[in-house]
C-alpha cells in the first residue's frame, strides 16, 4: 500500500502535535528528509531546485511529487546549467539521483557539476537563523550613514540562502564530494535497445519507464517497504526528452510515427512521480519539435511547473539596450495546483536570468538606468515596445 | 461549492436541475477550480456520484474538499462517491504489471487501438447500482470527469472520445435522471489538424446543456483578477434562445469569488 504518497507525505511526517498554542513550535517532530522543507504557503515538502532566485520564483521550491519541465533554450546552454544545478543540489543534500540522457553521457554531465559554497551562512539544516550581527571591526562598517547600517543590502536577486546552497559555476564539483552520492544513470546507447515486448507503452521511452519504475519500486521511495528507516528523495533528471535521439521523430516529421509516446511517457510518469518521495526535472527542446503548440500544450498540461528560458543569444534581442544586463528571458507558463486550490502565482511575471562568473540568478526585469553624458531629455533611446514617444510636448 | 458561482447559476444543493451535461473548459488559465466546486456541490446534494481521476490522485481532491468542507474518504466508505484512480493506476497497465481486474476499464492505454467502452462499462455499473445511506436511497447520478482532454494526449482519437461522451450522456441524462461535468482543456492556438482538442471541446459544446469557459484576461497577467469566465446556458426544445453572461473571478485558498467585469474589489 503506497499511501505514503506525496501528498500526505508531510501530514504523515509530521507527528501528532497536541502542544498547546503558547508552546514554540518545534520542528523536532518532523522526520526530517535532510534538503528538504513544508511549504510557507501550504505545507507540502518541498526541495530546492539548487537555484535560490529560481526556487523564489516558483513559490519556495519544487514540491515533492511534481514534475519540472524546461523548454531548452536554442543551444541548450542554459538549461543545461539549470539541470547541473539541480543534480548539485541532490548531491549536497544526499539525495539519490537518475539521470537520463541520450546525448551526453550521463557521467560527463556529473562531472561538469558546480562546486558548492559551503560558508557559514549555508547550512543544511534549514533552522531559522537570525542574520549575522555585522562585527564593529568591519572595515565596511559606515561612518557617516550609520543609521542604515543595519538595514538589508538592496537586493535586485530574489531569495534567500536558508534553503537551497550557492554553487560555484566555475569550480567543478570534487570527485569525493560527487561520488559520495547515490547515482543511476541512463545512457540510450548503452542500454539494451530490445524493449520488452509484453509493454503497452510503444516507441522510445518504454525502457526509460521500466527504468524509473524499477527504482523506485526497489528503493521503496513509493513507501511500500514501510520497514525501511531512512527516507530519501528521488531526483529524477532527464535531459533533451523528444528529441531525435531519444529516437522520437517528433522534431523530424510533421506526422511523427509515435505522436503519442512521450505524451504517454509523461503522464505515467507523473503517476510514478505522484505516489513516491521524488521529484523530475525534464528538458525538452520545444523549438525543435514539428507541430510544436498541440504538442507543447499537452506537454505543459501533463507536467506541474513548466518554464521557459529563451536566450538572447544570436537573437536581436542581444544587442537591445533594454535588454544589456541579461542573457536571456525566463517565462513561467505553468505553475502547480497540487493539494490546493489556489497556486502561488508570481508577483512578476516579467522575469530574466543573467550568467555572472560564478553564479546563474534570475531577476525582475527592469530598466537599465540611464547614466550615459550625453543623455538628452528630449531624445531619449526609443524602447521596443513603448510605442512612439512625442518629442514635445505642447501645453 | 462557491456560492457566489450558485447565485449566479441560480441553484443550490436543495433545488438544482436534473438532467444537465456541463462542460467546463478553459484557454491559457485553468479551470480546474470548477471541477472542485461540482464535486463538493453534488456531494452535497446527496448525489451519487461517480468521478474520474485521469489527472490527479485521489489525495489531491481529497485535500482541496477537506478545505471546502466535504470529506472525500467519508464519501467513499458510504459508497456515495465511486472514485477511479485512473492515474495510479496507469503505470501498471503500461508496463503491464497490473493485476487483473478492472482491466478492460483501462483500454484505452492500450496501443495500438485504445477505447473507451471499458470505462464506459464502468461508469455504467458504478452509477446504476443501488446504494443507500442508512435506508435512504442516494440521490440523482452524476459523473464527473477531469480532464477529458487528456485521454487526447494518450492517443485516443476526438471520435471516440466523443462517442463516450454520447453514451454518457444518453445514459446518464436521459435514462437516468442524472448530470454530468467535463472538463475539457483547449489547446492555445487549435488550428485544422484532425489531432487537436479544438474539435473535441466544439464536439462537446455542442452535446452540452451548460458551458463554463474559463480565459485569462486579454490584458495579461492580473494577481487580483485570475482570469474570466463565460457562462453559456443553451437552451433547448421549447425556446431557442441561449444565453451567455460573463463574470471575471477570482480564486481563494477556500473558495473563489465571481464579479461583473471591471468591479474587482482591487480596481474600484
Amino acid at each position: 500500500d503506497s499511501r505514503i504518497g506525496t501528498e500526505n507525505s508531510v501530514s504523515s511526517l509530521i507527528g501528532r502535535n497536541n502542544a498547546t498554542s503558547f508552546q514554540k513550535k518545534t520542528r523536532s517532530k518532523l522526520v526530517s528528509i535532510p534538503g528538504t522543507r513544508p511549504s510557507v504557503q501550504n505545507g507540502q515538502l518541498i526541495v530546492s531546485t539548487g537555484v535560490t532566485s529560481l526556487d523564489y520564483v516558483i513559490g519556495g521550491g519544487l514540491a515533492v511529487g511534481t514534475l519540472l519541465l524546461i523548454e531548452e533554450d536554442q543551444s541548450d546552454s542554459y538549461s543545461q546549467m539549470l539541470l547541473r544545478y539541480f543534480l548539485a543540489e541532490g548531491v549536497v543534500c544526499g539525495h539519490e539521483l537518475f539521470l537520463a540522457s541520450a546525448q551526453d553521457h550521463p557521467e560527463n554531465i556529473m562531472q561538469m557539476l558546480p562546486s558548492p559554497i559551503l560558508d557559514d551562512n549555508v547550512s543544511t539544516d534549514q533552522g531559522d537563523r537570525p542574520p549575522t550581527p555585522l562585527h564593529l571591526h568591519d572595515p565596511d562598517a559606515m561612518k557617516i550613514a550609520w543609521r542604515y547600517q543595519n538595514l538589508p543590502k538592496f537586493q535586485t536577486t530574489f531569495g534567500s540562502s536558508l534553503f537551497g546552497h550557492c554553487y560555484d559555476l566555475s569550480k567543478p564539483m570534487e570527485q569525493q564530494v560527487r561520488q559520495a552520492a547515490k547515482c543511476h544513470t541512463f545512457y540510450l546507447p548503452e542500454e539494451k535497445t530490445a524493449a520488452k515486448e509484453s509493454s503497452h507503452l510503444t516507441g522510445p521511452y518504454a525502457g526509460l519507464l521500466q527504468c524509473i519504475q524499477a527504482l523506485i519500486q526497489k528503493e521503496g521511495f513509493d513507501g511500500s517497504s514501510s520497514q525501511c528507516t531512512v527516507r530519501n528523495v528521488l531526483r529524477v533528471c532527464l535531459h533533451s526528452l523528444g528529441s531525435a535521439l531519444w529516437g522520437d521523430d517528433l522534431c523530424c516529421s510533421e506526422s511523427p510515427t509515435h505522436y503519442h509516446a512521450l505524451t504517454t511517457f509523461l503522464y505515467a510518469l507523473r503517476a510514478l512521480l505522484r505516489s513516491s518521495l521524488s521529484v523530475a526535472m525534464v528538458t525538452v527542446p520545444s523549438h525543435l519539435i514539428q507541430v510544436r503548440v498541440v504538442i507543447m500544450e499537452r506537454i505543459t498540461k501533463l507536467s506541474d511547473t513548466t518554464l521557459t528560458l529563451e536566450s538572447f543569444q544570436g537573437s536581436e534581442k542581444e544587442t537591445n539596450p533594454l535588454y544589456k544586463d541579461y542573457h536571456g528571458l525566463l517565462h513561467i507558463r505553468q505553475v502547480p495546483h497540487l493539494n490546493c486550490l489556489l497556486c502561488a502565482i508570481p508577483d512578476t511575471k516579467d522575469l530574466a536570468f543573467k550568467l555572472k562568473r560564478k553564479q546563474f540568478t534570475i531577476e525582475k526585469l527592469h530598466l537599465p538606468p540611464d547614466l550615459s553624458e550625453s543623455v538628452s531629455r528630449v531624445s531619449k533611446v526609443e524602447l521596443p515596445g513603448c510605442g512612439p514617444t512625442s518629442k514635445h510636448l505642447d501645453f | 461549492m462557491f456560492p457566489e458561482l450558485n447565485s449566479i447559476l441560480n441553484t443550490s444543493p436543495d433545488n438544482f436541475k436534473e438532467r444537465e451535461f456541463i462542460v467546463l473548459s478553459d484557454k491559457q488559465a485553468d479551470a480546474s477550480f470548477l471541477i472542485h466546486h461540482y464535486l463538493t456541490f453534488y456531494l452535497r446534494a446527496r448525489c451519487k456520484v461517480c468521478f474520474l481521476g485521469l489527472v490527479q490522485s485521489f489525495s489531491h481532491y481529497s485535500a482541496v474538499s477537506q478545505r471546502l468542507g466535504v470529506n472525500l474518504t467519508q464519501a467513499k466508505e458510504k459508497g456515495q462517491l465511486v472514485f477511479l484512480e485512473a492515474l495510479k493506476a496507469s503505470p501498471g497497465v503500461l508496463l503491464n504489471k497490473g493485476t487483473s481486474d478492472g482491466i478492460q476499464t483501462f483500454d484505452y492505454l492500450r496501443s495500438p487501438f485504445p477505447e473507451l467502452r471499458g470505462l464506459f462499462e464502468f461508469v455504467h455499473s458504478s452509477l446504476t447500482e443501488s446504494g443507500d445511506d442508512d435506508g435512504k436511497p442516494w440521490g440523482p447520478p452524476v459523473l464527473l470527469v477531469d480532464d477529458l482532454s487528456v485521454l487526447l494526449s494518450l492517443g485516443v482519437s476526438v471520435g471516440a472520445i466523443l462517442d463516450f461522451t454520447h453514451y454518457c450522456q444518453a445514459t446518464i441524462c436521459s435514462q437516468l435522471p442524472g448530470t454530468m461535468v467535463v472538463l475539457v482543456r483547449r489547446d492555445e492556438e487549435w488550428d485544422e489538424e484532425e489531432y487537436s482538442s479544438g474539435h473535441l471541446l466544439q464536439g462537446v459544446t455542442h452535446q452540452c446543456s451548460l458551458s463554463l469557459h474559463v480565459e485569462g484576461l486579454s490584458t495579461g497577467f492580473c494577481r487580483d483578477i485570475h482570469g474570466q469566465v463565460a457562462v453559456w446556458w443553451r437552451k433547448r426544445g421549447q425556446s431557442a434562445q441561449s444565453q451567455r453572461k460573463i463574470f471575471q473571478y477570482k480564486v481563494h485558498d477556500k473558495g473563489a469569488s465571481f464579479f461583473a467585469r471591471g468591479t474587482s474589489s482591487a480596481v474600484l
